[in-house]
């Protein structure tokens, strides 16, 4: 029966085997990851700083493209060439690592203890019992501005929705900016950088997102509805044809100071420090009528862990270790602004734009994507639904409340809540 | 000509040389000559296709463990609504594909090939050139390319059509759901019609002049003599281009996946069977791949392929005429 196995998956494997990729050596370290934006920083900087620590130890850092990323590390782990470390997606996709032996379980790793529950959740079984990924950052949603739109327009921050209306009709009525940059042709910013943003405020952050896994709300329900509903009204206040404008367009949009505001995640802080050539703010998603409590999504987005077949398990674990410490965190979060610690240790940020959206978790309660922890385990697929439709409705092409139905319809179709 | 006079001197004693060797001989002649042809299509085409066929028959639970499940996996397929309804949408546009393919590529094609073979015709080299030059290019270049030329936001192709007064006219058209596929599909047809133009040429240069002259002898002019006397003769090629059209076109994924990603939005309206393939193996973003599965997609794409060059080979292919020289 394994031999059966075996020989099918060497076939599957074969394609993988064929790219070339060498097999990890002793004595070094090679990292798995999707940041491939991040390759300089990681060579000039956090490489180093760990080589002060460890000289022996040499570690490469040899990302993928983003969308690329699973499929290739899968194919690399079951075809034996994947790196000794593992960027580690939240959720489901390391889960599944950790539940095929891939990815070694990390409980008594030195420094583990230096993580709230709350950032292990994204990389632990069901149960709590076992993380398998030292949690590395969190990523944040909310706005960025072009001070100087706002400044021509006279207008200040949003706090409630009213006012961010208000302040779209200013800027259409001026014609100068884009009122709001943002595309649907990649499909994920309307979700991500749409739903996903504006939403906590909505359904009350974790009470909310706690309530959908145990079957008490629905995506059909009046808050989620209302989400999408605000989403269909922004599409008169974007760029024309935006429904073929892709993620790099909107960035660039926003670098060459042609847009007013950007639905951003704050990883976009660097791309923006880099181009842009204005004054940039930010602000956190403008509250419904008759709110007063915010929310903020405040993704775990990035964490780490130990590729089971590693030659070079001691040096990996030095390595994670060395990640749990807050000298990391700090080097982290001043190297890549925008990618927000999750250790307890505090951590003071340079950047600006940065410090601000971290300070928004004093004031706004966090919260992970709705989408993310357990609703995926099906088909058809929560999150590409919520893609698509999200798309859709800022499209025109799907009203708010089809949309809410149609997830919640694909969503019964498999998920079955815990009574 | 000249081929059939060689044949007929050479074939001879050739096959005498071959028919009076020792059988050990020609065993070990045939093992030289066929042996890496067969080895190498055996390892990297046979054993993948049976090794996929294998896995479809197989499901995994969480831990990764395999358990044989017979063809339960195509049950699921072609019957669950939850996979057979992107299953089919992926299937009708993959059809749309081909069929944008058939009408606008491969008479372009044809015609661009009667023209080349026109005599007297300047500069002929040149326009093969060009002509042939996008089929050079990765697709990720022709995907990024287009995809800048066809953009609301900086692209050329909105003020081309403003010049001629057509403003108006333009639309996001890699961004609707109802232009989205055949855009793609013309992005393709503009970077592939070299293809059926160089094979429909190399079977036009091979039409005997004699007939050619013949034609015009009894007063034909250039349009009926390709109408009536080089497209007849070229019959068996435009098939060949058709069935390579075909299976191109089935397993087409690149472009799709380069221009609008995995999810071949809008609304799956661009989503082939090369990108559900694509996402039910790998997985996708949160959607964790799904090999059995995916292999059974694999399979069926095969299929399809399969049973579309059956037709042809069986069916248009013994009706050819060949008309030898």
């Amino acid at each position: 029966m394994n031999k059966g196995i075996a020989w099918m998956r060497g076939g599957v494997a074969l394609a993988a085997l064929l790219t070339g990729l060498a097999a990890a050596q002793a004595g070094s370290l090679k990292i798995e990851s999707w940041r491939n934006d991040d390759a300089d920083i990681w060579n000039s900087t956090i490489i180093p700083a760990f080589n002060k620590h460890y000289p022996d130890i040499k570690v490469e850092f040899a990302p993928s493209a983003p969308a690329d990323y699973n499929a290739a590390l899968n194919a690399r782990l079951d075809g034996g060439t994947a790196g000794d470390l593992i960027t580690c997606r939240p959720f489901d996709a390391s889960l599944q690592l950790y539940q095929k032996h891939q990815l070694d379980g990390l409980n008594d790793l030195k420094g583990m203890d230096n993580f709230p529950d709350v950032a292990k959740a994204a990389w632990s079984t069901d149960d709590g019992k076992v993380t398998f990924c030292v949690p590395m950052a969190s990523v944040i949603h909310g706005f960025f501005y072009n001070e100087d739109a706002f400044k021509k327009v006279g207008a200040k921050p949003p706090k409630t929705m009213a006012e961010f209306h208000e302040i779209l009709d200013k800027l259409k009525k001026d014609g100068t900016y884009t009122p709001i940059d943002l595309g649907t042709a990649d499909q994920w910013e309307a979700a991500t950088m749409g739903f996903q943003n504006i939403g906590p405020d909505y359904w009350k952050g974790e009470q909310g997102r706690l309530a959908l896994i145990a079957g008490k709300e629905k995506y059909s329900d009046p808050e989620y509805v209302a989400v999408f509903k605000e989403l269909a009204s922004w599409a008169p206040y974007m760029g024309s044809g935006f429904q073929a404008q892709k993620y790099p367009d909107s960035q660039n949009l926003f670098s060459l100071g042609k847009a007013a505001i950007y639905p951003a995640g704050s990883w976009d802080i660097s791309t923006f420090r880099k181009d842009a050539q204005f004054p940039i703010g930010a602000f956190p998603p403008p509250l419904p009528a008759g709110d007063t409590e915010c929310y903020i999504s405040d993704h775990t987005d990035i964490g780490m862990g130990v590729n089971a077949a590693s030659k070079n398990k001691e040096d990996a674990k030095k390595f994670l270790e060395w990640l749990a410490t807050p000298e990391f965190a700090e080097l982290y979060a001043n190297a890549l602004p925008g990618f927000f610690p999750l250790s307890k240790a505090p951590v003071t940020i340079k950047d600006p734009l940065a410090a601000e959206m971290v300070g928004w978790r004093k004031d706004c309660k966090s919260t992970i994507r709705n989408s993310y922890q357990i609703l995926n385990r099906g088909t058809p697929n929560l999150e590409n639904e919520l893609w698509n439709v999200s798309a859709q409705v800022i499209n025109g092409t799907l009203a708010p409340d089809a949309a809410g139905k149609q997830l919640q319809t694909d969503l019964d179709k498999w998920y079955k809540p815990a009574k | 000509m000249r081929g059939s006079f060689a044949k007929r001197t050479m074939a001879e004693p050739l096959s005498q040389v071959v028919a009076s060797m020792p059988r050990g001989r020609f065993l070990a002649l045939m093992a030289l000559f066929l042996g890496p042809a067969v080895a190498i299509y055996t390892l990297f085409s046979i054993y993948p296709l049976i090794a996929t066929m294998a896995l479809s028959t197989y499901t995994t639970d969480s831990s990764g463990a395999y358990q044989f499940v017979g063809l339960v996996n195509f049950v699921t397929l072609l019957t669950d609504a939850v996979w057979s309804k992107p299953f089919w949408n992926a299937a009708w546009n993959n059809l749309v594909f081909f069929a944008v393919h058939m009408l606008v590529q491969n008479p372009i094609g044809i015609a661009l090939a009667g023209l080349l073979s026109l005599p007297g015709l300047k500069l002929k080299s040149l326009y093969r050139t060009v002509i042939f030059l996008p089929t050079m290019l990765s697709v990720v270049i022709v995907g990024f390319s287009w995809n800048l030329i066809l953009s609301p936001l900086w692209g050329v192709a909105e003020g081309a059509l403003k010049a001629v007064g057509l403003g108006s006219w333009f639309a996001p058209w890699l961004g609707l759901p109802s232009t989205a596929l055949v855009t793609l599909a013309l992005i393709s047809v503009w970077q592939f019609v070299g293809i059926p133009m160089m094979l429909i040429y190399a079977a036009l240069l091979n039409i005997p002049d004699e007939l050619i002259d013949a034609a015009r002898v009894d007063g034909l002019g250039h349009f009926r003599i390709f109408w009536h006397i080089k497209l007849p003769l070229v019959l068996p090629t435009i098939g060949l281009v058709s069935i390579l059209t075909f299976v191109g076109n089935f397993n087409a994924f690149d472009l799709i996946y380069t221009v609008k990603g995995a999810l071949a939005g809008p609304n799956f309206a661009s989503d082939i069977l090369g990108t559900f393939f694509y996402r039910t193996f790998f997985g996708f973003q949160l959607q964790l791949g799904n090999p059995t599965m995916g292999a059974a997609v694999a399979t069926v794409m095969f299929f399809i392929i399969l049973a579309g060059v059956c037709l042809y080979l069986f069916i248009v292919q013994r009706r050819l005429r060949r008309y030898a020289f």
